[in-house]
């Protein structure tokens, strides 16, 4: 009778069919053979219409093919696993290509002499010249900004969590969500008010003021969120051993977010590198190296960049020289970002034994 | 130096509900006191109103008085800081400091007051771990960080953290609630040690652990949820374990509770 049972070997409830692990990706490369050949057929020339048809054919076929072989339920997670996948992939193809198109763009004229030279007295339309002006002009109007708005962020982002009770701080919390909203342009106009009033010359710090406007609310929102992570246990740890609270917060409470706080600093100064509207506005742009920023135009690289490009009437050259400046603006942004995640996890809390 | 808390009429509200209602006990020097009581009675409440830390609670406000040898902790002009340097506290959840080491943990009370000389740091972090029963099993590991340990042992360090300011009091909320049983007995037979020293006040959920590390043991009820905890009866550990005078304790004791 056992016997009988075990000859028989009823199916595993727990074991149904599988596709084999390949089969996404046969699926995927026949959805694209399929794709383009509809398309050539069809005589679409359109790249992105015979790649919408193939991430269709891929959804589909998936959904049928798995529906057949495993089952609906593993039908609808592989259907939802591959519209992850086309959804990751349409993300990343604009954004490859625009590391792609700037990089090879931009090598062309990036050297030493490029990023030691200013415009001097090239023409824009000639070739030639280079970007140290603006790189310095970009360094200390986005360094003043940080060391403007870095602090006042922080300091705001503090008393709203530790401190702000009531209407002071609704009113603050207010504030800078309205400031979350300032157009770059209208930053921009607010700082050329003042200085009309004042009668001053456009200079680089003026721009410095009007990014800092753009950077405090998001500075404020990072380390708002990174603050409020802390434990509230940490800080009760701190004021039971009789530590005053503001010690408790710059011994304990900011340690333990130093981390968090300095990338959201950084991604707030990646942020505002690439302003452009503010700076036309209040620093001008100048084709000559001026190292100081109180005084007089400086130039910045994404105003160089729209300068190259509006000023050139088409020469080659100029447009090379913008390739170039965006490189060189993606790179420094790119190693802020790098320096942030490196001090985000030299900082944070340490878990090992 | 143990020190005497006598507390009257002490009522403690969380913005405007109750918590806490006209309590008024004794806690002896140089012993171990026990909370027990059904969950949400306002033992942590009360707790935390001895050391100041219930004000921290935003809307947290307190009326009556806590006496630490005649001083009221709640009178005018003191200070909550001096206050919790003398009454320290060990939370239910171990929570040593993610970003310091072992050392810098049991240090941090000391540095962070700003009041102590360099050369004794390093004789205060041995004789606080060695107090809180942790030395044999850190010393080589000084320097590695402190939520690396296990939990057990961040309860003890987090014990040591505490014993390193040298309070006159501590109070224990739960210590062993997230602890097995043999770092549950490695704690109570610390309690056992500190009580030469400290006026210890504890809460727990296990009667055996009342029975085993308390002399005097208080027990809190409430009449209904929502109503303010009150304090039944306060009396030798012994007597509350084997002949309590109200009812309400040997209906909770023995396990006929509601
Ligand atoms: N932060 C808070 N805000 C508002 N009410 C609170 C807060 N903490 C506690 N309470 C309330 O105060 C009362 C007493 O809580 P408490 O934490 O002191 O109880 P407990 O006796 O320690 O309970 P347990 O044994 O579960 O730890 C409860 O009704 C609780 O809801
Ligand atoms: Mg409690």
């Amino acid at each position: 009778m056992s016997n009988a049972v075990i000859a028989d070997k009823p199916r595993s409830t727990l074991r149904g069919a599988r596709l084999p692990k390949w089969a996404p990706y046969a699926i995927a490369a026949g959805s694209l053979a399929v794709g383009i050949g509809i398309s050539l057929a069809a005589g679409l020339h359109s790249n992105i219409q015979w790649g919408l048809i193939a991430a269709v054919l891929f959804v589909v076929g998936t959904y049928v093919i798995a529906a057949r072989v495993e089952g609906p339920r593993q039908a609808k997670d592989r259907i939802a696993t591959s519209l992850v996948w086309v959804a990751f992939l349409l993300a990343v193809i604009p954004l490859v290509s625009l590391v792609w198109s700037t990089i090879s763009r931009g090598v062309k004229v990036l050297d030493i002499y490029f990023l030691t030279h200013s415009m001097g007295l090239i023409a824009d339309s000639e070739p030639g010249g280079g970007i140290y002006h603006a790189i310095i002009g970009s360094l200390e109007q986005v360094g003043l900004a940080t060391v403007i708005a870095a602090p006042i962020g922080v300091l705001t982002a503090i008393y709203l969590v530790e401190y702000g009770r009531g209407n002071l701080a609704r009113a603050v919390t207010f504030f800078v969500d309205v400031m979350t909203g300032i157009p770059s342009i209208v930053a921009g106009l607010f700082i050329l008010s003042i200085m009309l009033m004042f009668e001053m010359q456009p200079f680089g710090f003026a721009g410095s003021m009007a990014l800092a406007i753009l950077m405090m609310p998001v500075v404020v929102r990072s380390t708002e969120e990174m603050l409020k992570l802390v434990p509230n246990e940490l800080r009760e740890a701190s004021l039971a051993l009789g530590v005053p609270k503001w010690r408790t917060i710059l011994k304990v409470v900011l340690p333990t977010s130093l981390g968090g706080i300095t990338t959201g600093i950084m991604l707030a100064v990646a942020r505002i590198a690439g302003e452009t509207a503010p700076v036309l506005l209040l620093v001008w742009g100048n084709s000559l190296i001026n190292s100081n920023p109180f005084e007089g135009a400086q130039q910045s690289l994404p105003l160089y960049i729209y300068q190259q490009y509006a000023n050139s009437a088409g020469s080659g050259a100029a447009y090379d020289r913008a390739w170039a400046a965006s490189l060189t603006l993606i790179a420094f942004v790119m190693i802020l970002n790098l320096v942030a995640r490196g001090i985000a996890r030299w900082k944070a809390p340490k878990t090992g034994r | 130096m143990a020190k005497r808390i006598d507390v009257s009429g002490l009522t403690a509200y969380y913005g405007s509900h109750k918590a806490i209602d006209d309590i008024s006990m004794t806690v002896e020097p140089r012993s171990v006191t026990a909370f027990i009581g059904p969950s949400g009675c306002g033992k942590s409440t009360f707790l935390r109103t001895l050391n100041r830390m219930h004000e921290v609670t935003p809307g947290g406000r307190v009326e009556g008085k806590v006496l630490l040898d005649d001083e009221d902790l709640y009178g005018h002009g003191i200070d909550p800081v001096s206050v919790r340097r003398e009454v320290g506290m060990v939370f239910q959840r171990p929570n040593p400091f993610p970003t310091m080491s072992i050392f810098d943990n049991v240090a941090a009370g000391l540095r962070l007051n700003g009041s102590y000389k360099k050369s004794e740091l390093a004789d205060v972090v041995e004789k606080s771990l060695k107090g809180a029963n942790l030395w044999n099993e850190v010393k080589d590991r000084l320097n590695k960080p402190g939520s690396g340990l296990s939990g057990g042992q961040q309860q003890r360090l987090c014990i040591a953290r505490a014993i390193a300011v040298e309070p006159n009091v501590l109070l224990m909320d739960e210590p062993c609630s997230a602890l097995d049983p043999i770092s549950t007995l490695a704690i109570e037979d610390l309690i056992g040690e500190l009580k030469e020293r400290f006026t210890i006040v504890i809460v727990t959920h296990n009667m055996q652990q009342a029975a085993r590390v308390s002399d005097r043991t208080a027990f809190f009820n409430l009449s209904a949820v929502g109503q303010p905890g009150k304090l039944i009866e306060i009396d030798e550990t012994e007597r509350i374990f084997s002949n309590p005078s109200v009812q309400a304790t040997e209906d909770y004791i023995s396990g006929r509770f509601g």
